[in-house]
């Protein structure tokens, strides 16, 4: 019987690789897109099994959050509901792309069927370094400058755009 | 920490102003423009900091940023462009009738941007800097929203910028992962003390971080971007950008080249010396055909960027202080010119034709002379800063064994004398067709005309003030 870890890394593991196929299998786009949302709450939970809180939070405020409300605009902007508008061609540039990513399998197979790291439990050290605490520390001590100098570059992107999109500033 | 802000007050105090800036926009009457006011007295303050700092040499933020020396003297160039640009700015965008204080807070932000930069002892910081720099530019080259080519110009910037900055931050990345630190210093002494991983991820990352740099300081063969966006951009934004911006570029390399490259030897130094050779004479000869003054000074921009390089493939004590004391001397000559061009421009983009210039000696003897003498001092002929900037640049080389590349650098010279005594000839000794044109009354422009003129004769007369505080960075 297996533990209650590996149990739970096998179900999500089945429904990370289910919905990611469910999200290009999908001919409506929103479709798709909604099950790229369950795609990213399953990373959120694999996450957790390997202990990483941090990278977890942040993959469901900035990807299912975030990102994903920009992709459904996107698509509502576009409209591209009707899914004629997505016929899909044969072009020279799919056979590549197929090439590359068959090549990208093998490389990730022989390095998982090659290789056994050996290890079953991550070392404390690892653990450690996935809590919001210890980002939190690194933060606010040794990265406070890029941490606090970085506000500077969100308000110009956001005084650039008010200055691009401003309608009263068009003569 | 106490002391961390002190000694890094410049940068500490731009950035607390610029942030400010934003309230003290929203705060106060449209009508009066105190932003204007709040920009120009936020980086009159940050020079006299940076001033003040620059003996404090060391670093600050758990070894983040430099503080003193030649950051602090980058600081008082970067303000000193950014307060030129906001006097000639003032009058021109009233004159095109879209002034907004955006435009203001905007150059505040460019200017904390490549101070961010200059003090960078970090490749993070440095990624920062560069970014702030940049999303501040891109807009400010799109600021004539309902011009046509000014909207191309920020979209391609945009675009292609976006491309550069992934080459590199992939550059970092695969230094990172190869030396396992983004610290400078640390950097610089695991690669002497061999500490690497994969030395090729080595020397794929310093090449793709190269990439990145040449693109923002439009050296070849990454500058077809240049004349597209410097002509499409507002005229002053454009003087700023090629100015200013170069600087800023120059100085994010001047940190990498001085730990990393400055340690592999001279596979890098061979490879630069190859792109400043390039960068010399595409931009000066594609600049002989240009018919559009704009377009005419961004090759000669691109080709500036190649004397720059000079000094990086010397590497030593001397190219360094004449880079700084190039870069100096080059704010002032090129803001010069493009302050000039906006006094003729009519209607954005009208009046910017090389012909158009014919017979200005008649009509406008002051901005004809004036315009001559920048054209003079870019063209490196003595006593003009301009000559003295090259000298240092061409002495590094050739005492650190590179005389084939001096010798390109003096036959572009010569080249590049061709169509900046072209546009003298033009004004001198042609006549106008017809009524010949009008140059608007400078206004706030004339104090940076006159500044900038003051600079270039400066340098020239007494090169020796800037090049030994130059020099003491470097000991």
């Amino acid at each position: 019987m297996p533990s209650l870890q590996v149990l739970l890394f096998i179900l999500l593991g089945i429904g990370a690789i289910a919905t990611s196929v469910a999200t290009i299998t999908r001919r409506n786009p929103v479709a798709s897109a909604m099950n790229l949302v369950a795609h990213f709450f399953m990373l959120f939970g694999l996450y957790l099994t390997l202990q990483a809180q941090f990278v977890a939070i942040v993959q469901i405020l900035v990807y299912a959050g975030a990102i994903m409300v920009l992709v459904i605009f996107v698509i509502m902007l576009l409209n591209l509901g009707k899914e004629q508008s997505l016929d899909e061609k044969f072009s020279p540039y799919k056979v590549l792309g197929m090439i590359m990513a068959s090549a990208f399998v093998v490389m990730m197979m022989s390095m998982i069927l090659g290789k056994p790291s050996g290890y079953t439990q991550l070392s404390d050290k690892a653990l450690a370094n996935g809590t919001t605490e210890s980002i939190g520390n690194v933060l606010f001590t040794q990265y406070l400058f890029p941490f606090e100098i970085i506000s500077l570059l969100l308000l110009a992107a956001l005084i650039g755009a008010v200055v691009l999109a401003n309608r009263t500033a068009v003569k | 920490m106490g002391m961390d802000f002190l000694t890094s007050a410049p940068i500490v105090l731009i950035s607390f102003l610029s942030v400010l800036c934003i309230v003290v926009d929203a705060l106060t009457p449209k009508s009066e423009r105190i932003t204007f006011y709040f920009a120009g007295f936020s980086m009159l303050a940050a020079m006299l900091m940076a001033a003040f700092t620059m003996p404090n040499t060391g670093t600050a933020f758990n070894g983040m940023i430099t503080t003193g020396g030649v950051a602090t003297f980058f600081d008082i160039l970067f303000c000193m462009g950014g307060l030129l640009t906001l006097f000639a700015a003032r009058p021109y965008i009233l004159r095109e009738n879209v002034e907004h204080d955006e435009f203001y807070t905007l150059i505040l932000y460019a200017v904390a941007g490549m101070m961010v930069i200059a003090h960078a002892h970090n490749l993070l910081i440095t990624f920062i800097g560069i970014e702030i720099m940049s999303v501040s530019f891109y807009v400010l080259a799109g600021y004539f929203r309902s011009n046509t080519k000014s909207v191309e110009s920020a979209l391609k910037y945009f675009l292609l910028g976006a491309f550069a900055t992934g080459f590199l931050v992939f550059g970092m990345s695969f230094l990172y992962g190869s030396t396992g630190t983004l610290d400078y210093t640390v950097m610089a002494n695991n690669i002497q003390s061999g500490m690497i991983n994969f030395p090729m991820l080595l020397s794929v990352g310093t090449g793709l971080l190269i990439v990145g740099l040449s693109f923002k300081m439009a050296a070849f063969p990454f500058h077809q971007w240049v004349p597209d966006v410097y002509e499409g951009a507002p005229t002053v934004v454009t003087g700023f950008m090629s100015t200013a911006g170069k600087a800023a570029s120059v100085s994010a390399l001047m940190p990498i080249a001085y730990a990393i490259i400055g340690e592999s030897g001279h596979q890098v130094a061979g490879l630069l010396a190859i792109i400043a050779a390039g960068t010399m004479l595409v931009g000066n000869i594609s600049a002989v055909v240009q018919q559009n003054i704009k377009r005419m000074l961004a090759y000669s921009s691109v080709a500036h960027a190649g004397y720059i390089l000079m000094g990086f493939v010397a590497n030593n004590e001397k190219g360094m202080t004449g880079i700084v004391y190039y870069v100096t001397a080059y704010l002032f000559m090129q803001l010069g010119a493009f302050v000039l061009v906006s006094l003729i421009e009519r209607n954005i983009d009208k009046q910017l034709e090389l012909r158009d210039y014919a017979g200005l000696s008649k009509k406008h003897p002051v901005i004809a002379a004036l315009m001559a003498f920048f054209m003079f001092s870019l063209a490196g002929i003595p006593p003009m800063a301009g000559f003295f900037g090259k000298y240092y640049l061409f002495i590094a080389a050739i005492e650190s064994g590179y005389t084939w590349l001096t010798i390109v650098a003096v036959i572009s010279s010569m080249i590049s004398v061709y169509f900046y005594i072209g546009l003298v000839v033009q004004m001198y000794f042609k006549d106008a067709e017809g009524e010949g044109i009008d140059a608007h009354q400078p206004g706030l422009a004339g104090l940076t005309l006159t500044v900038a003129t003051f600079f270039v004769i400066a340098l020239g007369i007494m090169p020796s003030t800037v090049e030994q505080i130059a020099r003491s960075f470097f000991k």
